[in-house]
């Protein structure tokens, strides 16, 4: 039987990978993947607690995020299709119009 | 066994995050992805969430993935600079607070209950079964999945609005 707090350990360790490519990864893409990472890491702590705790919940939220997930990944592409029409150019330092 | 099953998949999972952070291409950043979202799916069937593990190979490796590759190779950008090395004196700053974050992971890790998953009672309409997260999404939980539709009605026509090109 695996115990509850492997599956919160791989959790943690899979959410820290995803925040430490956030911070490290100049491509818009790639900063997206992580974050992608990130949400994964979250619905496995879901599914593990209602898994272990035999409460439906959990997994209907893992649903729900699932769809947002893909929402997200369709605006926030052609967010960066537009950018990159714009700017030629993915890498997050070259999008600075905001900075004073 | 089932321990092994869990640690070959676990490093399935960690050794293919590493590799999209170690990728300079997005291309190969974006493949590795999808071993971890694999794992990550055999994972849920030893938790008994058959459907969340269909739906994480149907949704996000297959349509969510395929939107990014397609991406990727539409753009043809090239792949990630090397980083420019500013704020060199955060770097040992950042050594405290790594180690503080794992003793608090280690901490609240060991304290966690061991309980044990509860036994198999309703056969194939039990928690995780396609019969159940049908049930839950069409009598409880109906408002958020109405809401979930419109979500992603607007996604759709957020997406067509920002990619469109603006002289035309």
């Amino acid at each position: 039987m695996i115990p509850l707090s492997w599956y919160l350990g791989l959790s943690a360790v899979l959410f820290t990978i995803g925040a430490v490519g956030v911070s490290i990864k100049r491509n818009a893409i790639s900063i997206f993947l992580c974050i992608e990472l990130m949400l994964n890491a979250a619905n496995l702590t879901l599914v593990a607690f209602s898994g272990f705790f035999g409460d439906l919940s959990g997994q209907l939220f893992v649903f729900i995020v699932m769809t947002v997930a893909a929402a997200e990944a369709a605006v926030g592409l052609a967010i960066i299709i537009s950018v990159f029409r714009n700017r030629e150019s993915l890498n997050v330092d070259d999008l600075d119009a905001l900075k004073l | 066994m089932e321990k092994a099953l869990f640690i070959v998949l676990a490093v399935i999972a960690v050794a293919s995050a590493l590799n999209i952070l170690l990728q300079r291409n997005p291309l190969y950043s974006a493949l590795s992805f999808i071993g971890t979202l694999a794992a990550l799916s055999a994972l849920y069937i030893t938790l008994r969430a058959h459907f969340i593990a269909a739906i994480q190979i149907i949704v996000y490796a297959g349509a969510i993935m395929v939107l990014f590759v397609f991406v990727i190779m539409l753009l043809n950008a090239p792949g990630d600079q090397p980083r420019v090395d500013k704020q060199k004196g955060l770097r040992y700053l950042a050594i405290p607070f790594a180690g503080a974050l794992i003793a608090e992971a280690f901490y609240v890790i060991r304290s966690v209950k061991p309980i044990s998953m509860p036994a198999l009672i309703d056969g194939d309409r039990g928690v995780g079964s396609t019969w159940s997260i049908g049930t839950g999404l069409f009598t409880q939980y109906l408002l958020p999945f109405e809401v979930t539709s419109v979500l992603i009605l607007m996604a759709i026509v957020g997406a067509m609005v920002l990619a469109k090109r603006e002289n035309d």
